[in-house]
């Protein structure tokens, strides 16, 4: 970056006397710097920035600069193409074009579906450089065989078509990665099975692919990572192993019956693909020591659940069964309580039937006593209509009433009048009470 | 350095030259070189003014059109009010155009933007975005692909919340401002990066010469690193003071014939401001310049012509405050013309002949002066600027946000500057000649390499390395032997401007040993070979001294420790 001056003058000999140690002799010292702004601009600055940033001197940036610019012109050279071409490969007739590995003929192996269309254009161009016709008619070669430089252009064709690259990608074997063996697995699961997903991946419609994760990847990522392989949507398709449709107008029976095949060829790949996709999921799926432990953890969490499911119901169980006795006890302590109340009112009942009866035969009794309100002996008539009267005025009340006429009765003693009195009271009471017809009583 | 992995949409980016009257884009093409691009109507100095009429914009020279008849909505001139408070801001260019009013801490404009009829305030930051959005639609047009950033030059002062506000205002239109630099700076980076330029070191004078405004400096050029040692501006010198002569005289002449002054209307003022621009221009490039209105005043049409020795003798005065400025900003530096080694002339009033030929009548022979009529390689005076600032987008547009803002960060910029020269000194015979190796100026740390001739008779040689200071010597030129004014030593600024009174000096700069640094012997040198020195200077003012013979083995190395 420091450019050297030239200046024309001559320096002075050195005088005699002079001497120093090594030749050099410090005398002075500079004067003081003054502080400016530098103005941040122009390619000299940003070395100036860069120097200072790393803490550089000059011959260090130097040096790095020049390492990286180095660098530079290496990864172009990566870049560009220069595998080795197989003299097997040179000698191949365009013609047969769908046989040859057009990723080899361009030689980008090493890229294949990757390869960036920029990529393959660059190749192309590089390998045109190098086989063009002309270029070995002018290098003195006077093999008139352009075989190679077509199956170049029949690459190129190929490869720069989008449509056509796909269907050579769908079929090319030499992309897959085969699935790892159960041994090899073991050991390095993650790796191997990697490898071959993206491989497969490339076939995918939808792009990012997910990624087999590793040993900590979670349940929903395992869990999605297959759900995406099981419903692999893909674009491959096996145009590419077609027959060759006759294109003359003459046989068209000829030309439908092949397409017929074709395209029954094309599903049958298809179909064939999918299973073998399919397989080679469940495959890893099997491998696949994460599944084993989700389900693992998945059967210890079911466990769990159901013992507490369990025990849920057991106590359930015992609650309903405590509350069953709980109820029967009660019924139980009801019905007693019911029997009890039965019996009592039974015994009432029967005191008030007693009663009753002692009430009926104290008001009987009464009208016995006061000679049935006959001065002397009674007649039995007059006997038969006083007790008719008694008794319908009994049978015309109630049993309450009752105990308040023979208390009544009672009171009135033997006195005849006092009787008739209370019969006549109780009467005319029933016949205001609308129970008793006047003059049904005949002798009240 | 780093590349795009960081995910992040990729940059695109160009030169802005946003100024006062005009503004310029500029890109790198794929040659390599920068070119400024010409927006929609084929224009490379597109007028920074915004015009609508019905709510519909117009940009450029359209909208500068408009200035006559719709004068109310047009605005114009607004570059220098970004992030200033209305107190602070000179209203004057704007007399033609929407007036700008104040709206909280900036300025505003009361424009009828809209299709409605209600006058709505726009703010000068929002003025500022539309037009950067509309130079930024013309660059992604016309190189089919969006412009996403920028390099935006700027006045030397330009205070920090200007800076901030054109930094939003480019936000807001969609650029990422990736650095701001300087106006005088992006000219002489321009000039510099011309693939015959070599890296020397320099005193360059930048002349900006703009619409409203003029600006110079003086920069440092230190093996392609620049430092701004002085400024001055003019804010009322510019075009529009030569366009003022040309109406002047157009309207003393309408005068004569009509007896109505066409300035006193000012539709008709604005009229004559256009056109006048346009002769002004004119006559830059020709010797003679038409003019024609139609309905200048009072539904008189006018036509007339100027010749450039009318229009030369008219502004002698206006070209003198031109030359003045640049003779101030030296001195302003503390330096004599004679130290300038380059003025780079820059704005559009540059173009105008008359103004270098003057400036070339101030500086010596030796100086360069890159001004279109003083010489042929000179680039467009106008597309300095962006050039420039694309010139330094397409450097930095690959680096992080973050590499950026460190590499222009105060820590890095702020550096020691050696106060004097550092050289050789070279004894022969009986002169005591000094060769500067490191100039004064130039930033630390530095390194140099120089050749010098090995005595004609080879053996060992001597090399003494030193600190020397410039003075001027002025000599008379009578028939009286040589006299020697001497000067006060290390004062540079002394310089007499005065001395020039009876008869014509002859000045020039002779280099005088201030003091010893170092002094070292390479022994056994070859005849008719060179010697290699190689000076290093820390930013400690530490130096690394080697010596050796061109090819030869041994060196001599030393070191001297700071003060």
């Amino acid at each position: 970056m420091t450019s050297v001056q030239v200046v024309n003058v001559s320096l002075p000999a050195l005088s005699e006397g002079w001497s120093a140690e090594k030749d050099f002799k410090a005398v002075g010292t500079l004067s003081a710097a003054t502080q400016r702004n530098l103005e941040a601009v122009g390619p000299h600055f940003l070395a100036h920035a860069r120097r200072k940033r790393h803490h550089r001197t000059f011959s260090e940036d130097e040096r790095i600069q020049a390492q990286q610019n180095v660098k530079k012109t290496e990864d172009e050279e990566d870049d560009n193409i220069s595998e080795d071409e197989d003299p097997m490969m040179l000698s191949r007739d365009a013609k047969d074009w769908k046989g040859q590995d057009h990723y080899a003929v361009l030689g980008i192996t090493k890229y294949r579906w990757r390869a960036t269309p920029e990529q393959i254009k660059r190749a192309h161009r590089k390998k045109v450089l190098r086989h063009h016709p002309d270029k070995k008619a002018a290098l003195g070669d006077r093999d008139e065989n352009d075989s190679f430089f077509k199956c170049i252009q029949k690459a190129h064709e190929v490869l720069s078509d989008p449509v056509k690259r796909r269907q050579f990608d769908s079929v090319d074997e030499a992309a897959d990665v085969e699935p790892p063996t159960k041994k090899e697995a073991a050991k390095n699961f993650f790796k191997l099975w990697q490898r071959v997903f993206e491989a497969e991946g490339r076939f995918s419609k939808i792009q990012p692919v997910p990624k087999l994760g590793d040993d900590n990847s979670t349940f929903e990522e395992v869990d999605n990572f297959y759900n995406f392989w099981y419903n692999f949507d893909s674009w491959r398709t096996f145009e590419y192993l077609d027959e060759d449709v006759p294109d003359d107008g003459e046989s068209r029976d000829q030309k439908r019956h092949t397409e017929k095949k074709n395209a029954n060829a094309r599903r049958k790949r298809k179909n064939e693909d999918t299973a073998r996709l399919r397989k080679l999921v469940d495959d890893c799926a099997a491998q696949d020591e994460r599944i084993k432990k989700f389900r693992k953890a998945a059967r210890a969490d079911k466990d769990k659940k159901r013992l507490e499911k369990e025990a849920e119901a057991k106590r359930l169980a015992e609650e309903k069964e405590k509350a069953r006795l709980e109820e029967e006890q009660r019924k139980k302590d009801a019905e007693e309580a019911a029997k009890a109340e039965r019996e009592k009112n039974k015994k009432a009942k029967e005191a008030a039937k007693n009663a009753t009866k002692k009430n009926k035969r104290v008001v009987k009794g009464s009208v016995k006593d006061v000679n049935y309100f006959a001065d002397g002996e009674a007649s039995a008539s007059q006997v038969d209509s006083v007790l008719t009267d008694v008794e319908l005025i009994m049978s015309k009340i109630d049993a309450e009433e009752l105990a308040g006429l023979a208390e009544r009765l009672t009171a009135a003693g033997k006195d005849a009048a006092a009787v008739k009195n209370v019969y006549a009271e109780e009467a005319k009471r029933l016949v205001g009470a609308g129970k008793l017809k006047e003059g049904e009583t005949k002798t009240f | 350095m780093s590349d795009e992995t960081n995910g992040a949409p990729e940059r695109f980016a160009i030169g802005i030259s946003f100024g006062n009257t005009s503004s310029s884009i500029a890109r790198i093409n794929p040659e390599g070189k920068a070119e400024v691009i010409a927006n929609e109507e084929g224009d490379r100095q597109i007028p920074s003014v915004l015009s609508y009429i019905d709510g519909e914009e117009y940009h450029g020279t359209q909208a500068k059109a408009q200035l006559v008849r719709n004068s109310q909505n047009t605005v114009a001139y607004f570059r220098d009010y970004l992030g200033k408070d209305f107190k602070s801001i000179d209203a004057t260019p704007c007399h033609n155009s929407a007036h700008p009013q104040p709206q909280e801490s900036t300025v505003a404009f009361s424009i009828v933007d809209t299709a409605s009829e209600t006058p709505s305030t726009v703010t000068v930051s929002e003025i500022a975005t539309r037009h950067l959005r509309r130079l930024k639609q013309s660059a992604s047009d016309y190189l089919g692909k969006e412009v996403n950033a920028a390099v935006i030059t700027v006045p030397t002062d330009f205070t920090e919340a200007q800076r901030e506000a054109l930094t939003a205002s480019a936000k807001a239109a969609g650029l990422e401002v990736l650095q701001l630099i300087h106006e005088p700076v992006a000219a002489a980076l321009a000039y510099d990066a011309r693939p015959e330029a070599t890296v020397t070191d320099k005193l360059v004078v930048v002349a900006d010469l703009g619409g409203t405004r003029s600006d110079a400096a003086v920069l440092a050029c230190r093996g392609g690193m620049y430092s701004i040692l002085a400024t001055a501006h003019d804010y009322e010198l510019g075009g529009a003071s030569l366009d003022k002569i040309i109406i002047d005289h157009f309207a003393k002449e309408f005068i004569k014939k009509h007896k109505t002054d066409p300035r006193e209307n000012a539709r008709g003022l604005a009229k004559l401001k256009l056109e006048g621009e346009g002769a002004r221009k004119t006559l830059s490039l020709g010797t003679n310049a038409s003019l024609s209105i139609e309905s200048l005043a009072d539904g008189i049409d006018f036509g007339s012509t100027v010749n450039r020795t009318r229009y030369e003798l008219l502004s002698n005065k206006i070209f003198a405050q031109f030359t003045g400025l640049i003779e101030q900003v030296i001195q302003k530096a503390g330096l004599d013309v004679l130290d300038i080694d380059e003025v780079i002339f820059a704005g559009g009033a540059s173009h105008t002949p008359k103004i270098a030929q003057l400036a070339r009548n101030i500086f010596s022979e030796k100086t360069q002066i890159l001004a279109p009529s003083t010489f042929t390689g000179a680039i467009n005076p106008s597309e300095l600027a962006p050039r420039g600032a694309a010139i330094q987008a397409s450097l930095i547009q690959e680096f992080d946000k973050e590499d950026i803002e460190q590499s222009i960060h105060p820590m890095v910029t702020a550096t020691p500057h050696l106060k004097n020269a550092i050289g050789v000194e070279v004894t022969s015979a009986e002169t005591v000649e000094f060769q500067p190796l490191l100039n004064a100026e130039t930033a630390l740390p530095a390194r140099r390499v120089a050749q010098y001739n090995a005595p004609k008779a080879g053996g060992d040689v001597f090399i003494r390395v030193c600190e020397g200071v410039r003075e001027i010597k002025v000599t008379k030129p009578e028939p009286k032997p040589k006299e020697e004014k001497p000067k006060t030593e290390g004062d540079e600024d002394d310089s007499d401007f005065d001395s020039d009174e009876e008869e014509e000096e002859i000045r020039e700069i002779v280099w005088k040993t201030e003091k010893p640094i170092a002094e070292l012997a390479v022994k056994g040198v070859k005849a008719g070979s060179k010697v290699e020195l190689m000076i290093h200077v820390n930013a400690d003012l530490g130096l690394q001294i080697t010596a050796r013979e061109v090819g030869g083995q041994n060196a001599v190395r030393g070191a001297v420790q700071a003060a």
